[in-house]
């Protein structure tokens, strides 16, 4: 939903105001919020996490140089800047694109993760499983050498030989 | 399918029933998919969010579910409709607020939701009363590979299911239950309970999601991680770690009232009782909290056997409420909901001020709580 002040940014503050017995409702922005004096302290939404979590990156060129920051999605037209704003991604295709800026981001976000652990579409190639599953048990793997679980990571490795 | 068909009474996992109901209400998992090919919502046109509508509502509603379904034209819906599916915890506040075509197919008995075009072109959620978070993805899995089996969802081998949000990618999936944690408050240890949810990585929230108070000391506890961890780990983390650890604590809290300040508690289950038995004017806020309370009373009554003067007046008063308001957990969760605005104002068939809507409240819930002469 859209900031009902500037029209741009996403709203995140829902106000219900009830004067006589009239009830109104507003939905604004955080920077509106704070622009038009209502004080928030409210936990952060998870856009503006990400926002946050964006803001604290390097700049665009410091971390990819000159072209990485006029990357341009050539299916949605998205850029790494409106990423920067907005928080949510503009196509699937997204993700091989600007696949190098969103690594730390979802890293940080996902508890340290980068790398899908779970269900797959039945529908997947079989290469595109075996893929999918031998990355799944790498990382058994090493939380079980992590956890000093060597029974269970001979067992893992063995399966693993086994799919390879 | 008008909503008066089930707005007078509450749905099925509100129900106070089920596994550890004395403090876990409901289990809620939801599934985040887009469809392949497709832009993102926020990159769409509507006449893209229309073509994608269309084509998930042909896939979910002739559905295998076990129960009918029912579609509603989210867009087309006055925003007091709106409001009071929210209300049910059938679309999100966000589903309700977002622009261009939308739509969510609904199970009758309201256990399962499709949410089309809400942030991502399809949540799917099932919801259960009480702690039942097995069940809930055993059931959501199989409603998920039915669909798959008739579209091609957006899925990248690295990443796994790909979402708008990176928050959500991966499994997509969002395990969430509903804990009533009155003593917690009661003891002033909410602050503590916080700040160890957030260690475990858990996002605690209000009632009604993200931004929402805790009304009725209802908290929504969920997972944040949703990539690189299985499914079935997020669930039985909660169901065998998180959820009795919990559980455990607001336990701790209500053994704590009443073996060392019975005085607190009786006085808060007194004070809820006087007041809704005779207030003429009650906001929703001031209903949810002292409904809470009714609810500590009776649960504590029932689950560890406790007898303090307030909660043998509060068990009296149960026996001589009227048979059909017989004063049950299920009838305060029905008070709970009935007396949320939209629910009010569906339920009367019209828009009401806030003033009328809090006298019409408070008659309601005197009406439930009155002793049969």
């Amino acid at each position: 939903m859209q900031c009902q002040i500037c029209q741009k940014r996403t709203a995140t503050i829902h106000l219900t105001e009830i004067q006589n017995g009239a009830r109104t409702e507003l939905h604004i922005c955080e920077h509106c919020a704070s622009e038009q004096g209502i004080a928030t302290h409210s936990q952060m939404s998870i856009n503006e996490l990400l926002s946050h979590l964006l803001a604290v990156q390097p700049s665009d060129e410091e971390m990819f140089g000159p072209a990485e920051k006029d990357l341009v999605c050539p299916t949605c037209g998205f850029t790494l800047d409106r990423l920067r704003k907005e928080g949510t991604l503009g196509c699937p295709a997204d993700y091989e694109v600007f696949e190098q800026a969103l690594l730390p981001l979802i890293e940080r976000a996902q508890g340290g993760k980068t790398s899908h652990c779970g269900k797959v579409p039945t529908t997947l190639p079989t290469d595109t499983k075996k893929f999918v599953e031998l990355s799944q048990l790498r990382q058994q793997l090493e939380e079980a050498v992590h956890d000093e679980d060597y029974e269970r990571a001979a067992e893992l490795r063995d399966k693993m030989k086994q799919l390879e | 399918m008008e909503l008066t068909e089930f707005s007078h009474d509450i749905n099925e996992w509100f129900s106070g029933s089920g596994p550890l109901a004395d403090i876990v209400v409901s289990s809620r998992i939801r599934l985040a998919r887009n469809l392949a090919g497709h832009r993102f919502l926020n990159s769409c046109s509507n006449e893209e969010k229309a073509e994608i509508l269309e084509k998930l509502k042909s896939v979910l509603m002739p559905l295998d579910l076990g129960d009918k379904v029912f579609y509603v034209s989210v867009d087309k819906e006055p925003e007091l409709n709106r409001n009071f599916l929210v209300e049910r915890h059938l679309i999100s506040r966000h589903h309700a607020m977002a622009t261009g075509p939308r739509g969510a197919v609904i199970a009758r008995r309201e256990f399962f939701t499709a949410m089309i075009n809400e942030e991502d072109h399809l949540r799917l959620q099932v919801l259960k009363a009480g702690c039942q978070l097995r069940a809930c993805a055993e059931q959501i899995d199989r409603i998920d590979s039915q669909i798959e089996g008739r579209v091609e969802y957006a899925f990248n081998p690295r990443f796994g299911y790909l979402t708008a949000c990176p928050t959500n990618l991966g499994t997509g999936i969002r395990v969430s239950v509903m804990l009533h944690m009155p003593a917690l408050k009661l003891t002033n240890q909410i602050e503590k309970f916080m700040n160890a949810a957030k260690d475990m990585n858990l996002a605690v929230r209000g009632l009604f999601g993200e931004g929402t108070e805790a009304a009725s000391d209802l908290y929504q506890i969920s997972n944040q991680v949703t990539l690189g961890v299985s499914e079935k780990h997020i669930v039985s983390e909660f169901e065998n770690v998180i959820i009795p650890e919990i559980v455990e604590y607001e336990k701790a809290a209500r053994r704590q009232l009443l073996t060392n300040d019975t005085d607190t508690l009786d006085d808060k289950i007194a004070r809820a009782m006087a007041l809704l038995q005779n207030a003429h004017l009650i906001s929703s806020q001031e209903a949810l909290f002292l409904l809470s309370h009714l609810r500590l009373g009776l649960n504590m009554h029932e689950h560890m056997g406790a007898s303090t003067p307030a909660i043998e007046r509060l068990c009296a008063l149960r026996a001589s409420t009227k048979e059909q308001d017989k004063l049950t957990i299920r009838t305060i969760n029905r008070l709970f909901m009935l007396t949320l605005p939209a629910h009010l104002q569906v339920n009367y068939g019209k828009s009401l001020d806030a003033t009328h809507r809090d006298a019409l409240r408070a008659k309601i819930i005197r009406d439930a709580l009155t002793q049969q002469s």
